[in-house]
C-alpha cells in the first residue's frame, strides 16, 4: 500500500480497486446497529483544515471515528495558524504529538506534498487549492461502480470549471487509470488546452454539452465558484447556465441508465437545476454517504489496518 | 598595494603564461616573468578571465539584511569570479532617490570585494505611476546609468516611453522586467502542461513576449537604449532577433537558471524552484542557449535573489520568487557552453561591462588593462552544498548537483578578493 494519498496519480488500478473493494466492506458496517470497527484503535488521525469545508471534514471525522481512531480537529480558525504559524512549524507540532495520519485541506496547491516532507505519518490530501482532491475521485468512482456495475468502458462527462477544479483533476487521473473514458466539457476559457497531455492522454475535450449528452453513462457537474463570474471566463451566470447548465430538458437527452453527479456544494440554478439535482438519476446524496466508506477504506489501508 | 605574479596561467584558453599584477593594473604578461617582491600564485591548469560583471544582482540592503547584505552578496560575487555587480533597486526603501543609491554605492566601497554599481528605480517606489528622480541618481556619487523597476514591469506604455526618452540626456538605459501584469495575476509558474497538472496558476510566455515586442517598438520610436532583463522564452528570442535585425538599440540577458532548469522542477512543490519569470520548457532552454551563442541574447546575468529561509520553506504560492546565482553562474555557463572562454568572457564580462558603462571592467588580462580578473579551474567539479554559500541565504536551486569549474582566485584592481577558492575578507 502507498504511504500518502496526495494525488489520483498515486493510485494504480490495483490499489484503487483495493480501496473501492474495502470501501464496500466498510459500507456494510454502516448498515449495522453499531457502526464501529476497532481497526485503528490507539491511532491518531489529525484533520488539518486550512479552508472551511464542513462536509469534507465531518466525512473524514466520521470515517476515522468509525474505525476507532482518536481524532483531533485542527482548524485554521482559533488555532496558532491564525496567528501566522508556518505550515512547517504546524507539521513539526503534529509530528511531536504523534499523528499517525494527517488529513489536510489547504487553499494552496501542493501544500500536502510539502507536509509529507515534514511528517512521518501518512498524509491524505483532502483538497489542495486548484490541484487535487483524490478521495473525492475515489468516492465518485465508488458511486459510479455501485450504480452502473463497472468502471472500465464507462463514458464520463465532467462539465464546468475544469481549470480551477481539484475534483476534475483527480477524477480524470483516477477514471483513466480504471479504464473509463473522460470527456471534459465547458467553455474554452475554463479548460486548459493541454489538459489531456498533462493528465491522461485519452481524455477528450468538447465545448458543446448537448453534443456529448446522448452518449454518456455519467455526467458530473462541477461547481462554478462565484469569483469566476467577474473575471471574464464567461459573460454572465445566465449565459453559463444556458450553455453549460444541466436542466430537465438536457437530462432527458441522456441515455436511460445515465446518472448525474455533483461533488457539492451545488449552485442550484447555475450549473444544475433543482429538477435535475432532486431527480432519481442524481447520486448527490449517495456520494456523501459513500464518502465516509471510501475515507474509512483509505485510512484503514494507509495506516496498515490490513496488516494487523 | 600588493603585487601578484600569476604563474602558468592560460589567458582565455591560450598557451600558459605569467601575469604580473601591480599598482592595480596588469603590469606585464609573458612567460618566465620575475618579480621578487610579488606574491606568487601558482596557476597551473587555471584559466584567466576578465573579472565577471553581473548586470542583475539583488543585494537586499537596505531592508532585508536578514537575507543578504551588500557585504555578503559582494563576497558571494567575488567567490563566483565577479569584480562588478549591478545592484537592483527593489530594496526597502526602494533605490529611487540619490540618497539610497549613494548608500548602496558606499556600502559596496566599504565591503571592497567587488565594485557595486547601484541601479536606480524607474518609478517612485516601483509603483509604476510617476518617474523617480532619474537625473538626480545619475548625477549622484553612484553615477547611476541603469534604471529598472525589476520585480515589477513598467507596464504603462506612456510612462515607459517617457523613461526611455528621458534617460537619453545622460546616456542611461532602461532595464525592463517584461511581464504584462494583467496576464500574470496570481501566476505561480510557467503556463503549460506542468502547471495544468499541478494546479498552479500559469505565467504565460506571451506575457513576456508582448511587453518585449511593445518595448522594442517604443525604443525604436524614440531612439533609446533598452535592456531586457531575464529573457525566458523562445518567443522572446524571436522578437529580439527581429528587433536587432531592424537596428533597434536593444540588449538582452538570460539567467543561468533559465539556461538549465525546466518547469518540471515545480513538481516537487519546493519553492526553491519558484522564480520570476518562471522556469520554462526544454524547448525554451534550447532557444535561449542558441540565442546566447549567436548573440541575440547579449549577456548572462544572474538575477541573484537571496531569500530568508522562512520565505522559501512554505507553501509554493506563499513563497517569494528568486534563486541564488552569483556563486554558480560560471559553472552553469561552462556546463551549457563548454570551455568557450572567449564567448564566456564576451557574455559574462565584456558586454555587460559595456552595457553598464563600467569602463574599468570587461578587459582581457593584458599589459595596461585594469587588474580585474578571475582564475578558473575548469577541470574541477564541485558538489553544490547550500550551507557552504557565502550568501546569507540558502536558496540555491543547484543543491546536490555536481557542476563543472571552480573559481580559484579573483582580483579587483590588482588586490586579491579570493585566493585558494576562499574570500580573503
Amino acid at each position: 500500500m502507498i504511504r500518502h494519498l496526495l494525488s489520483g496519480a498515486d493510485l494504480d488500478a490495483g490499489t484503487a480497486t483495493e480501496i473501492l473493494d474495502t470501501a464496500a466492506e466498510m459500507a456494510a458496517v454502516a448498515g449495522r446497529e453499531v457502526k464501529k470497527l476497532p481497526a485503528l484503535r490507539g491511532r491518531t488521525v489529525v484533520n488539518l483544515f486550512y479552508e472551511d469545508s464542513t462536509r469534507t471534514r465531518i466525512s473524514f471525522e466520521a470515517a476515522a471515528k468509525r474505525l476507532s481512531a482518536d481524532v483531533i480537529n485542527f482548524s485554521a480558525k482559533g488555532s496558532s495558524v491564525a496567528k501566522g504559524e508556518s505550515l512547517k512549524d504546524t507539521a513539526l507540532t503534529l509530528q511531536a504529538m504523534g499523528a499517525d495520519a494527517v488529513v489536510v485541506r489547504h487553499s494552496a496547491s501542493g501544500a500536502p506534498h510539502r507536509l509529507a516532507d515534514w511528517v512521518d505519518g501518512s498524509v491524505v490530501n483532502a483538497g489542495d487549492g486548484t490541484h487535487e482532491h483524490p478521495t473525492q475521485a475515489l468516492l465518485d468512482a465508488y458511486t459510479m461502480r455501485s450504480r452502473l456495475g463497472r468502471l472500465a468502458g464507462l463514458s464520463v462527462a465532467v462539465v464546468g470549471d475544469v481549470l480551477h477544479s481539484r475534483v476534475a483533476r483527480s477524477n480524470v487521473l483516477l477514471l483513466s487509470t480504471l479504464g473509463a473514458k473522460v470527456t471534459l466539457v465547458g467553455p474554452p476559457t475554463l479548460i486548459p488546452v493541454d489538459i489531456a497531455a498533462a493528465l491522461a492522454p485519452g481524455t477528450a475535450v468538447c465545448y458543446d454539452l448537448d453534443a456529448v449528452l446522448p452518449s454518456v453513462d455519467v455526467v458530473m457537474m462541477l461547481r462554478v465558484q462565484r469569483e469566476r463570474m467577474n473575471d471574464s471566463y464567461f459573460p454572465s451566470a445566465r449565459e453559463y447556465a444556458r450553455r453549460y447548465g444541466l436542466d430537465g430538458a438536457r437530462m432527458r437527452r441522456l441515455p436511460e441508465h445515465a446518472i448525474v453527479m455533483h461533488p457539492g456544494p451545488m449552485n442550484r440554478g447555475m450549473e444544475i437545476t433543482p429538477e435535475v439535482a432532486d431527480s432519481p438519476r442524481s447520486t448527490i446524496v449517495e456520494q456523501v454517504a459513500n464518502g465516509v466508506s471510501v475515507r474509512m477504506a483509505v485510512l484503514y489501508l494507509l495506516l496498515g489496518g490490513n496488516n494487523r | 598595494m600588493n603585487s601578484y605574479l600569476i604563474r602558468n596561467v592560460s589567458v582565455l584558453g591560450a598557451a600558459p603564461t605569467d601575469l604580473l599584477l601591480r599598482d592595480g593594473v596588469v603590469a606585464e604578461a609573458g612567460p618566465g616573468l620575475s618579480a621578487p617582491d610579488a606574491s606568487v600564485v601558482d596557476a597551473d591548469g587555471l584559466v584567466a578571465l576578465p573579472g565577471l560583471v553581473d548586470l542583475h544582482t539583488h543585494l537586499r540592503e537596505p531592508g532585508r539584511e536578514d537575507a543578504e547584505t551588500v557585504e555578503t552578496g559582494s563576497r558571494a560575487a567575488a567567490l563566483g569570479g565577479y569584480t562588478a555587480v549591478c545592484a537592483m533597486a527593489n530594496t526597502s526603501p526602494v533605490a529611487d532617490t540619490a540618497g539610497v543609491v549613494e548608500q548602496v554605492w558606499r556600502l559596496g566601497r566599504e565591503a571592497g570585494l567587488v565594485d557595486v554599481q547601484p541601479i536606480g528605480a524607474v518609478t517612485v517606489g516601483l509603483a509604476g505611476e510617476r518617474l523617480a528622480e532619474l537625473g538626480a541618481m545619475a548625477d549622484s556619487a553612484a553615477r547611476v546609468r541603469i534604471f529598472s523597476d525589476d520585480g515589477h514591469c513598467v507596464a504603462d506604455p506612456k510612462l515607459m516611453r517617457r523613461a526611455l526618452e528621458y534617460v537619453k540626456a545622460f546616456d542611461g538605459i532602461i532595464a525592463q522586467h517584461a511581464e504584462e501584469p494583467r496576464l500574470t495575476e496570481g501566476a505561480q509558474m510557467h503556463e503549460g502542461e506542468v502547471s495544468t497538472r499541478l494546479g498552479l496558476t500559469g505565467w504565460p510566455a506571451v506575457a513576456e513576449e508582448a511587453i518585449i515586442a511593445r518595448d522594442v517598438l517604443l525604443a525604436e520610436h524614440v531612439g533609446s537604449r533598452l535592456h531586457v532583463c531575464h529573457v525566458s522564452t523562445a518567443g522572446s528570442v524571436e522578437v529580439l532577433r527581429h528587433a536587432k535585425a531592424r537596428g533597434v538599440r536593444v540588449t538582452a540577458e538570460v539567467t543561468p537558471h533559465h539556461l538549465l532548469l525546466t518547469d518540471s522542477r515545480a513538481e516537487s512543490y519546493d519553492p526553491v524552484f519558484k522564480v520570476n519569470p518562471p522556469l520554462r520548457t526544454a524547448a525554451d532552454i534550447a532557444a535561449l542557449r542558441a540565442a546566447l551563442v549567436d548573440g541575440v541574447i547579449d549577456i548572462v546575468a544572474t538575477d541573484h535573489a537571496p531569500h530568508a529561509v522562512e520565505d522559501k520553506e512554505c507553501e509554493w504560492a506563499y513563497a517569494r520568487p528568486g534563486m541564488l546565482g552569483l556563486e554558480t553562474a560560471l559553472s552553469i555557463a561552462l556546463d551549457v557552453l563548454g570551455p568557450e572562454w572567449d564567448l564566456i568572457a564576451e557574455r559574462m564580462s565584456r558586454t555587460p561591462a559595456r552595457i553598464a558603462g563600467l569602463t574599468e571592467h570587461g578587459h582581457d588580462p593584458a599589459p595596461g588593462a585594469p587588474a580585474n580578473l578571475t582564475l578558473v579551474d575548469p577541470a574541477a567539479r564541485r558538489l553544490i552544498d547550500p550551507a557552504e554559500s557565502a550568501s546569507r541565504s540558502r536558496n540555491t536551486p543547484y543543491a546536490r548537483m555536481t557542476l563543472p569549474g571552480r573559481i580559484v582566485a579573483t582580483f579587483l584592481r590588482g588586490e586579491a578578493t579570493v585566493l585558494d577558492g576562499k574570500a580573503v575578507k
